[in-house]
């Protein structure tokens, strides 16, 4: 089929950081060795994947025929060791529900294994496309510059934390395995294979959402846990009713059988992917997972965990086109998206506006790779690679915005443009590539929207309301940090010089791929898009055109700032309503005192309050659940 | 339409935007005068008043407001530029949406309470208005097959035949977008529903001028927006549009400002009934033709 030559280097990406993981776990108490092995293991990973770029460009998939029967000893028995594990951390935590899953999974994976029927053979167990290329770009860079970033923030966060453990040997370990776990998660094509990194990256999740061992974050961990096996019990199911069939468990194999025969294992599939997506009803995994350190929320967020979920549903694209269980995956999907966006508009703890505008985000990915077309499957890749760098960056900025304010509340960011120039220059940037034209999610939003139109018209007006609220809550956002009224409160605590370097990467990758997105798609996206669905939209030039002029202008605008020689120009006061003293901030009012300036954003709460839109939510999306399990079935 | 065309378009539409848009705003006066059964000023008020804004003398809270501005008025002329020649309807909608944007983040940055409750409430503004925005380049979409002014242009029969519903839902957040009563939540006319003058509190003089200019070319804007239902038949298009102009002078004349709540609610509710429903049934009616 290939040559093998090309197979050492995501055998490598797979490798390399389990190995990093375990000389973490044997040497990583000392704070030096720890450091240096993190770094150079993110650098590793970083510069392994955009090799893996160079190497497969316009390449078109390449399978690695890779037969040993001693292999797929070694997956059974980490597949069984997971399982262990997992059973062992239910005991330990008094989980019972959480063993039957685990339990459940068991049952079914040995069902599939011994069950008596034909055993399912894959000759080749790895592969390697386009699509494999962008997420493996997305975990290498995105996810090593959260490690990298990692390495200075983790110790300030002790600082800040002090009753918590110090239990860094045991996060950074835990960090590797699962960058491990991603690239062996979309690499496989072997489904057995791939199950086992989707439960080790299962596993993961929880042991870095538990990282501080406070009974909040126990908590949230398991809830993680259990979220998450649900969906794993639904992807073992795919498998056994794969080898009951007697169908290949190639997961090319299955895509191209199409949606005559592999429609129902492709379902339990994605309601894998809806759970590890944080998809409404599962959204609160991804909400309760706030409470570990900013790089684990950057990480879930943006390379991983909630990648995984998607990185399915794009796989599995040609078989939901045209079908009405896409449909309804895509309704889910474009439920999420509207009742998350909305929600945010109520929240002003910056990380739960953040979860929320993941969880928004991944709803209109599910909604596109539902549809299947071509075009949506297109804006849904694209949705992906700008959603991880635009919100790794904000986490991650948040985070050392959160060490230098005391605060992750948004109405403490007031004024931090003045307080805290790069990191408020961070966020905004971060925010701006969130919604804002020309930059990425834009023009992926509104690809959607044009192949959106193909399918059902109810989709995007979900998605034309949702995206309304996005603005807002946004727009809210920036303008807090913008707003300057005090005097500025002095900061505290110096940002590390790894948390500069990732910040400032990822802040010019952002704007960048404005920039070479163009590039990308034709180099990446469009070989993929071309084996599965034989076409490929051209993008118009004239539009391309103006985005980038828009870029131009977004760039040169600031330029206006640096004109401080203005003569003409005199600086006033804010009208405040009274009297203005000697401060900016301080004025006096009719009663004689004098007060501060106090101002707070809107909430809309009336609206858009939380527990209100949340039920709503959860009882559309299980009432189309139960519509999708309905059709399914019959 | 030849590269030469549209280039002509876009600088017709930057020069003469403002010149039809203070006519406009002078007729509007006049009218809503004689609704007060007052005389009102001259026709050419509103551009003097415009000229003598930028002749004053330049008074901020801060150095950054300038920027903001300007990102105001350069995207609101890029999505004119956009849309008259021919463009893109969906670029056009977004562009408009970062210049509302950056005037935002100005009222914002300004850092006076007054002007913040304005900013808040624009946004509650745009929010309201923003999704019938889109539908109604999607209605266009489902009508026409393209999301192109010039493709819709082009159509033989009016849309307003197949998008009624649609239009209406134009008409509704139209109030909005051109501030008036009783959608006018951000600033206001109207001094006497006015919390000191909302979004526009700390502009002042040539700042202020920036934004009635930008506010100008999109009123352009939008109408261009409704000449599209009417495209084949130019005078009933310039007909529909005075009426529409005159039946928002009339809302902006008989009703007072409504709490945000409503204004968000009912937009909403308008757009998810006549927007969303016209789209709905016309995507069924073609299904059925084309089977």
């Amino acid at each position: 089929m290939s040559s093998q030559a090309t197979m050492h280097l995501p055998l490598f990406l797979i490798l390399f950081p389990l190995l990093l993981a375990g000389l973490l776990a044997l040497v990583g108490g000392n704070a030096t060795a720890r450091s240096a092995l993190a770094k150079v293991g993110s650098g590793t990973v970083a510069i392994g994947a955009l090799a893996l770029y160079w190497t497969t460009l316009h390449r078109e998939a390449q399978f690695f025929a890779w037969d040993a029967v001693w292999l797929d000893r070694a997956v059974l028995t980490a597949e069984i060791a997971v399982a262990l594990t997992l059973l062992l951390i239910s005991l330990r935590g008094r989980q019972p529900l959480i063993a039957l899953l685990v339990l459940a999974q068991g049952a079914l994976m040995a069902l599939a294994e011994w069950g008596g029927h034909a055993h399912p053979h894959v000759a080749a167990p790895l592969f390697v496309d386009s699509l494999s290329v962008i997420m493996a770009l997305i975990i290498g860079v995105v996810g090593g510059l959260i490690v990298w970033h990692a390495v200075g923030y983790m110790p300030h966060y002790h600082h800040h934390e002090a009753q918590t453990p110090d239990r860094q040997r045991g996060f950074f370990a835990s960090i590797f395995l699962f960058l491990g776990a991603m690239f062996a998660l979309v690499f496989a094509n072997h489904l057995g294979w791939l199950f086992l990194a989707w439960e080790v990256t299962t596993l993961c999740s929880y042991l870095l959402i538990g990282y501080s061992r406070t009974p909040e974050a126990t908590r949230n961990a398991f809830l993680a846990l259990r979220l998450n096996l649900i969906g794993g019990v639904a992807f073992a199911s795919a498998i056994l009713y794969i080898a009951r069939t007697g169908g290949s468990l190639a997961l090319n194999e299955v895509v191209a059988s199409g949606s005559a025969t592999a429609l129902i294992p492709a379902a339990l599939i994605c309601f894998a992917g809806l759970a590890k997506a944080a998809q409404m009803p599962f959204s609160s995994w991804l909400l309760g997972a706030m409470v570990a350190p900013s790089p684990v929320s950057a990480l879930l967020h943006s390379s991983t965990m909630v990648k995984a979920g998607v990185y399915v549903f794009v796989r599995l694209a040609p078989i939901l086109q045209d079908t009405l269980v896409g449909l309804l995956f895509a309704l889910v999907g474009a439920t999420t998206f509207f009742f998350a966006s909305c929600i945010a508009i109520s929240q002003n703890n910056a990380k739960r506006v953040l979860a929320y505008s993941t969880i928004a985000n991944l709803g209109l990915i599910v909604t596109c790779a539902s549809i299947g077309n071509v075009q949506a499957v297109w804006a849904a890749i694209l949705l992906i690679i700008f959603h991880a760098v635009a919100k790794a960056l904000l986490f991650l900025a948040v985070g050392s915005a959160e060490h230098s304010i005391g605060s992750r509340d948004i109405e403490d960011m007031e004024g931090l443009i003045a307080r805290r120039p790069k990191t408020a220059l961070a966020i905004l940037i971060g925010i701006a590539g969130m919604f804002l034209a020309p930059f990425g999610m834009l023009v992926s939003k509104w690809a959607a929207i044009e192949a959106l139109m193909k399918g059902h018209p109810i989709l995007p007006v979900i998605v034309a309301f949702g995206s309304s609220a996005t603005l807002f809550f946004w727009t809210k956002w920036m303008g807090k940090i913008l707003s300057t009224v005090k005097g500025a409160p002095p900061p505290h605590g110096p940002v590390s010089m790894e948390e500069k370097n990732a910040m400032f990467f990822l802040g010019v990758l952002t704007v960048g791929l404005c920039a070479i997105w163009p590039f990308i798609s034709s180099t990446s996206v469009k070989p993929f898009l071309l084996s599965q669905f034989g076409a490929f939209v051209e993008f118009n030039r004239a539009t391309i055109l103006i985005m980038s002029i828009m870029l131009a202008l977004i760039a040169a605008l600031p330029l206006s700032l640096l004109y401080k020689g203005d003569k003409g120009l005199r600086i006033a006061t804010p009208y405040l309503g009274g009297a203005n003293v000697s401060e900016r901030h301080l004025f006096t009012p009719s009663i004689g005192l004098t007060k501060p300036v106090a101002i707070r954003s809107y909430y809309l709460t009336e609206i858009f309050g939380e527990r209100r839109l949340t039920r709503a939510g959860f009882i559309a999306c299980l009432a189309l659940l139960a519509i999708l399990t309905v059709v399914v079935s019959t | 339409m030849s590269a030469w065309t549209r280039i002509l378009a876009a600088i017709l539409f930057v020069l003469l935007s403002p010149i039809l848009a203070g006519l406009l705003a002078g007729l509007d006066r006049i009218i809503s005068a004689r609704m007060q059964s007052r005389i009102g000023p001259p026709l050419l008020q509103p551009i003097y008043d415009l000229l003598k804004l930028f002749q004053k003398e330049r008074i901020a809270v801060n150095r950054s407001g300038h920027f903001f501005l300007l990102g105001y008025l350069l995207f609101t002329i890029l999505a004119g530029i956009e849309f008259f020649i021919g463009g893109d309807l969906l670029i056009v909608i977004f562009a408009l949406a970062l210049a509302s944007v950056f005037f935002v983040l100005g009222a914002f940055a300004a850092g006076s309470p007054y002007s913040h409750i304005g900013a808040e409430r624009e946004l509650i503004q745009i929010m309201a208005s923003e999704p019938m925005l889109i539908m109604c380049a999607m209605g266009f979409y489902v009508a026409t097959g393209s999301f192109q002014v010039t493709t819709i242009h082009a159509q033989p029969t009016p849309l307003i035949a197949t998008l009624p519903g649609i239009f209406l839902g134009m008409i509704y957040i139209l109030t909005i977008k051109l501030r008036k009563s009783p959608f006018d939540l951000s600033t206001s006319h109207h001094a006497h529903q006015e919390i000191v003058k909302g979004i526009t509190t700390e502009f002042a003089g040539p700042y202020l001028a920036i934004i009635e200019l930008a506010h100008g070319y999109e009123t352009i804007l939008l109408l261009g927006f409704l000449y599209l239902f009417f495209a084949p038949w130019p005078l009933l298009a310039l007909a529909a549009l005075i009426a529409v102009y005159f039946l928002e002078i009339l809302a902006d004349n008989t009703h007072a400002r409504l709490y945000w709540q409503w204004v968000l609610r009912t937009s909403w509710a308008f757009t998810a009934i006549v927007g969303a429903g016209n789209l709905i049934l016309l995507h069924y009616l073609q299904r059925g033709g084309t089977p």
